[in-house]
């Protein structure tokens, strides 16, 4: 008996909203990063799920690549956050608003 | 000949050395090169003066052509130089008297900080003064004509951190230009008329012009000549020019640049005699310039103002002299006028650098020949010279242009210009009286110049006095004879007595001026400080040169200024930055509305991202 798929998406719908949510209403840098990681781990969760549903391996493969564009975004990302720290020693994104007319 | 190049290209290069290689000139180093360039000039002038001496007289005119400068379809200009007499007479007066100013500049401009600049535009002058002379055609003329006005602009604001000085120096460019302008348009009409701008060919067609043809190019030739050489209209720049340091106004103001009106006229006589009426209106011009500036003279208390007027006053009588026909004797007044003239001028410097605080005013000077025997002694030749006393080299040239009137039947002219010759003497009696003699009011301890100043002034003075031999022989003397194949034949008498009761007539007139001057400032018998007071209004009248200064002030300048202001303030500010600024200023509060969405909130952009997001998933749920 294997899992229903709706499962899986139910699950990966979850991780989405929490993090858009966490995205959206957090104010400190790091949190509204760690919840972008997680809208995008809940997207390979349903790719992932796809896949297995249509025995179609191209949705796993996809979400390897996903996995390392994800790493090679985090290396970018902290260095932005850390620097960002630096100069104003905080990391809300409130406070970083010098990039407006 | 080939070797007449030389002579205005030594001095170019004077001025291209100097003013590229800029302060490395120490000392007095530049202006030693400056007049030694400007007398190696003067030799290679002398040189081809005396080939042209070894020619029979109807054959003593080169023309060297160089190259052709340009050609467009029949528009044909060439670079040539004529040496005939009249360019070499003017050349030798201007290398001659021009590197004896220039030794006296080494001394008086000595220490000053552009004191090579100063050299660089002195030489520069001098090689668009001789590229004017020599000249074969009327654009090559032109281009001295306005080279020299150019050098006059910039030796006359030499000192031009004084107000006084760059506002002279513009005047004289502005006033000049407007005889200039009429002077271009000229040549054009030549042109148009002739198809050639070539000497020669201008004037051997130039007989057969229509007489109304003939007095609209002349007039036009002559507008040119008036402005250059100061006469009325156009001669207020020349007295505020008197700005420029000394030498300059010695070189430009009495020895050279203003005698290339003079020169254009006798140069261009074919014109002029192909019109009836030109050479009258010349005349007239002349005279009534002479004897307004005479007047002028008289109440000027600056010397070099007063200066400034006798020259004016002076040409007048050269354009007085070529009005007349008496091309020969004008130019002969002006080639003696040059001695002295640069002798009265460079005398005043010394006396301005003898004085404390370069003091110009005659009524704070007095007694100074006891302290200035050098300076006094020259000062005083020129004087008499200028006065016209025999026998010094005024008398002989001014005489001649004066007896011509009569000699040519034209009593009024000849009365006037008798009248204009008593001022001459009044003015140059009375300068010469206030300054160097009766008792002193200045205080200081004036002495004469250093050396070579001093031998300038000798030099100078000694021309000043016997130039006159030029003018001596018969036929109206070796000047007048030389110039013959140029110019023609001295008039003959067609009425009025004999030259000799001529002569002696003059030299009454001018004994009459310095008595009357003597008796006035000299004799003591007579209060003359006291008539000043009591007529101080036409005393004002006369030092403001009949206030034509003023009448221009209102009449033009000032629309001039109200007019530009009008276009500065109004139409360029309102009108045209308000058209500009207008279309930046809509598009700038077009983006104050846009720019309400940057805000610079990372939450608020990710808001908007999501909720297009959320947008389109129902988007696509709606049409699936």
């Amino acid at each position: 008996m294997r899992t229903p798929i709706s499962y899986f998406l139910l699950v990966s719908g979850t991780l989405f909203t929490i993090g858009t949510i966490g995205v959206l209403l957090r104010r400190n840098a790091l949190i509204i990063f760690m919840s972008i990681e997680l809208q995008l781990n809940a997207v390979n969760l349903a790719l992932v799920a796809f896949s297995r549903q249509n025995g179609n391996l191209t949705g796993q493969v996809l979400t390897f690549f996903s996995m390392v564009v994800a790493a090679a975004e985090v290396v970018v990302g902290l260095a932005i956050i850390v620097s960002l720290y630096r100069k104003r020693r905080s990391v809300d994104v409130d406070d970083a608003r010098m990039l407006k007319w | 000949m080939r070797l007449t190049i030389l002579v205005p290209l030594l001095p170019l290069a004077g001025a291209a050395i100097l003013l590229l290689s800029g302060k490395r000139w120490r000392g007095s180093s530049a202006g030693w090169l400056a007049t030694g360039l400007v007398a190696a000039g003067f030799v290679v002038t002398l040189i081809l003066f005396f080939r042209l001496l070894g020619q029979p007289p109807q054959h003593r005119r080169y023309v060297a052509h160089f190259f052709d400068w340009i050609q467009v379809g029949t528009f044909r200009v060439a670079l040539d130089l004529r040496d005939d007499p009249l360019s070499i007479v003017m050349a030798l007066t201007v290398t001659g008297v021009g590197s004896l100013i220039h030794l006296y500049a080494i001394d008086y401009m000595h220490g000053d900080p552009r004191f090579t600049r100063f050299f660089a535009y002195m030489n520069l002058f001098v090689f668009f003064m001789l590229t004017l002379v020599l000249a074969n055609n009327f654009l090559v003329l032109y281009l001295g004509w306005e080279g020299v006005g150019l050098c006059s602009y910039l030796l006359i604001g030499f000192w031009f951190d004084r107000p006084a000085a760059a506002n002279a120096a513009k005047k004289a460019f502005i006033t000049t230009r407007i005889g200039d302008s009429a002077f271009l348009i000229g040549i054009i009409a030549i042109w148009v008329h002739f198809g050639s701008l070539d000497f020669g060919k201008v004037f051997g067609a130039a007989p057969g012009l229509a007489n109304g043809t003939a007095t609209v190019l002349a007039l036009l030739l002559f507008a040119g000549a008036v402005g250059k050489s100061a006469q009325l209209p156009l001669h207020v720049w020349l007295p505020d020019a008197m700005e420029g340091p000394t030498p300059v106004s010695a070189l430009i103001h009495a020895a050279t640049m203003v005698t290339a009106g003079v020169y254009l006229v006798v140069r261009t006589h074919r014109i002029f005699e192909a019109s009836s009426s030109a050479l009258t209106i010349v005349a007239v011009v002349g005279i009534v310039t002479a004897i307004y500036a005479g007047l002028c003279a008289i109440g000027q208390d600056d010397i070099k103002r007063m200066l400034a007027y006798s020259t004016i006053s002076q040409l007048g009588f050269m354009f007085f002299g070529a009005g007349v026909r008496a091309y020969g004797a004008a130019i002969f007044l002006l080639v003696t006028h040059a001695f002295f003239k640069a002798c009265l001028f460079l005398s005043a410097g010394a006396v301005m650098h003898g004085l404390p605080d370069e003091e110009t005013d005659l009524l704070r000077m007095g007694g100074l020949s006891r302290l200035m025997r050098v300076t006094a002694l020259a000062w005083v030749v020129s004087a008499a010279a200028m006065a016209g006393i025999p026998p010094l080299s005024g008398f002989f040239s001014k005489d001649q242009v004066i007896s011509a009137a009569s000699l040519a039947g034209r009593e009024a002219l000849w009365v006037a210009a008798l009248a204009g010759a008593l001022l001459t003497a009044v003015y140059m009696g009375r300068a010469t009286f206030l300054a160097f003699f009766g008792e002193s009011r200045h205080d200081g301890h004036p002495h004469d110049p250093p050396p070579a100043m001093r031998w300038v002034l000798v030099v100078l003075g000694a021309g000043a006095a016997v130039a006159g031999v030029l003018g001596l022989s018969a036929g109206g003397g070796a000047l007048l004879r030389f110039l013959k194949p140029v110019v023609g034949p001295p008039a003959e008498r067609v009425a009025g007595p004999p030259e000799a009761v001529l002569s002696l007539i003059s030299v009454i007139a001018a004994l009459a001026g310095i008595g009357l001057a003597a008796f006035v400032y000299l004799s003591g018998r007579f209060d003359w400080q006291a008539f000043r007071a009591r007529f101080a209004g036409a005393r004002q009248t006369l030092a403001r040169g009949f206030y034509v200064n003023d009448v221009y002030a209102g009449a033009i300048v000032a629309p001039a200024k109200a007019g530009a202001a009008f276009l500065a303030y109004l139409v360029d500010d309102r009108v045209i930055d308000g058209a500009v600024n207008g279309v930046g200023g809509s598009f700038r509060r077009l983006a104050g509305v846009g720019r309400l969405l940057q805000a610079g909130l990372v939450r608020r952009y990710a808001l908007a991202f999501a909720a297009g997001a959320v947008g389109i998933l129902v988007y696509v749920a709606v049409r699936l």
